[in-house]
């Protein structure tokens, strides 16, 4: 099933003076229980293309052209649309855990209100009830004692598990995941991805994944995109343009990784190196 | 091996006061040759960026001595200190944040040379010229200010105001994590050019170990505000001795060695190892 279907998307930015064309022309899909990963670095457009699509940008600031159907419905027309399908059938999990929650909010109550927008109808017990085994869901120890902290209280990594839980308790079809673990720590953002994974395993949700990490990206897409000045320059899946890069921009991406050199993982057992061998 | 040039002995940092207090550096001790680089890597809240600010006395630590070619600057007042404070400078991690946006990047780096004694408009003119040339920007950039520059020249500005006062130690903060790689690549590259013109010393703080190698020679992993392991970087990174730096390997994602790898199952290796412990202290 067809989730994202982006044809010839153009974002043109007025700033003051001028017309910036942030995203020039780009066309891709997802389907159900796929990662597609748009890489670049800052100012390629590849957060003016996620932003476009859910239509976060303001109408005076950005004109938006071509066509970006979630579920066979377009969103650049009307806002009508959009409106109806964010928090329902596409949800967004943003770069910065530590600003996206209000502060003065309790985790339970701003994870409630997510809740009721797809379910109005669900009374305080029962939202809550379904708050806590999304929190569970997603790792969070002792849930209940957490409903009730402020976002002050957590960590980053537990907050950015908090805003999973929120996108997810949409039930959506896709999720936007924009520099998902950007803000975090290296060790935090491997248990991150891996609740990515492991709830992409359980629903079959499709991602769209935002990043200017090419590890991040060979990890966990299906397919990539490279994004520079506004238009994919190249793409596939992620094996081929990561593993054997075509274009000269992806090769200077890959090459200006400071490299950490082989070394021996004292902690390795024996399964990675075999999936190694047919992976 | 070259003399020291920094030794930093048993520093303690302490924040709060009374009952409420948080080591933030807890009984640290290394040193730096003169010419070399060190590298202190840790996550957030190891106490690496404590460090930082310490070295350059944008605080003074609890106990510990510091001591810079002789003088142990953790114990001189700010009077004391004031002659000595272009001895070690320091470049920031965000290139936004901290260059004034008002003034032109003349300016900038023209202050630092005139506060060091030099009188003449004209001279000033010409050092603050030579060094934005040094740093690879135009000489027409010192006309302007740093909302037209990108991140990475700013970075540039950034590191050109520290070399006008003349530093013998240059404390890097986290000095490109905040830029894309390529862009970082440039700095890194720059850093290691002047290095090797002038014989500066750095001190590298970086949660990025692929950072730390490409610039340094000697490493620290800190954690919770002690030094977890030390050592030659290039040994450190191939064969890490202690649990929590073959952690830090095993987070760090490096495409080039996943080639061939299935990555679902590289990410369920990684995960697996990180303990309950690290979560908690995230």
């Amino acid at each position: 099933m067809r989730v994202l279907e982006v044809t010839d998307l153009q974002v043109e930015l007025l700033t003051g003076t001028s017309v910036v064309r942030a995203v020039d022309g780009v066309s891709f899909h997802i389907d159900q229980g796929e990662t597609v990963t748009i890489i670049g670095e800052s100012g390629s457009g590849k957060s003016t293309t996620a932003m476009a699509i859910l239509r976060l940008l303001p109408d005076d600031l950005a004109v938006i052209s071509g066509e970006a159907r979630i579920g066979g419905q377009d969103v650049t027309g009307s806002r009508k649309v959009i409106d109806k399908l964010r928090g329902r059938a596409v949800a967004l999990i943003p770069q910065d855990p530590m600003t996206a929650l209000n502060p003065i909010r309790t985790i339970g109550r701003q994870m409630t209100e997510a809740v009721r927008i797809k379910y109005p109808d669900l009374g305080r017990a029962e939202a809550k009830a379904r708050a806590l085994s999304l929190m569970e869901q997603v790792h969070i120890r002792n849930p209940t004692k957490q409903f009730d902290a402020y976002p002050h209280q957590l960590s980053g990594g537990m907050l950015q598990r908090v805003l999973i839980a929120m996108a997810v308790s949409t039930d959506a079809d896709l999720i936007v995941a924009d520099e998902p673990t950007s803000a975090l720590d290296v060790t935090v953002q491997a248990g991150i991805l891996d609740l990515l994974l492991e709830l992409q395993e359980q629903t079959g949700i499709a991602l769209l994944l935002i990043t200017h990490d090419l590890g991040v990206a060979r990890l966990m897409s299906d397919r990539v995109h490279v994004m520079k000045a506004g238009a994919f320059v190249e793409g596939g899946p992620v094996t081929d343009v990561v593993d054997h890069p075509q274009h000269p921009y992806t090769q200077k991406l890959l090459g200006a990784i400071p490299e950490l050199g082989p070394w021996e993982d004292p902690g390795a057992r024996e399964p990675l190196v075999k999936e190694a061998s047919h992976g | 091996m070259a003399e020291d040039l920094l030794t930093v002995s048993n520093l303690v940092v302490e924040y709060g006061t009374g009952k409420d207090v948080f080591r933030a550096v807890d009984d640290v001790s290394f040193s730096v040759p003169r010419g070399g680089t060190l590298a202190i890597v840790g996550e957030s809240g190891c106490g690496k960026s404590t460090i930082a600010k310490a070295l350059v006395r944008l605080l003074t630590p609890t106990s510990g001595v510091i001591d810079l070619d002789g003088t142990d600057l953790a114990r001189l007042s700010e009077k004391q200190l004031r002659p000595i404070r272009h001895r070690v400078q320091m470049v920031f991690q965000d290139p936004y944040g901290s260059l004034d946006p008002h003034l032109t990047a003349q300016e900038i780096v023209a202050e630092p040379i005139r506060v060091r004694g030099e009188k003449s408009r004209r001279a000033q003119r010409d050092k603050a010229a030579a060094l934005i040339e040094r740093v690879g920007l135009p000489r027409t950039a010192l006309e302007r200010k740093p909302p037209e520059f990108s991140g990475g020249q700013r970075q540039r500005i950034g590191i050109a105001r520290a070399l006008a006062s003349g530093p013998e130690l240059l404390v890097c903060d986290e000095a490109t994590s905040a830029l894309d790689v390529s862009v970082q690549a440039q700095v890194l590259e720059l850093l290691a050019d002047i290095q090797a013109e002038t014989g500066l010393t750095y001190l590298f703080i970086s949660h990025n170990l692929g950072v730390v190698r490409a610039i340094s020679q000697d490493t620290v992993v800190m954690r919770a505000g002690r030094i977890v392991e030390s050592g030659r970087t290039d040994d450190l990174l191939s064969r890490p001795q202690e649990e929590y730096t073959q952690r830090l390997r095993r987070s760090a994602l490096e495409p080039g060695l996943m080639t061939g790898i299935k990555p679902r199952h590289l990410i369920r290796h990684i995960a697996a190892s990180r303990t309950a412990e690290t979560e908690k202290a995230s």
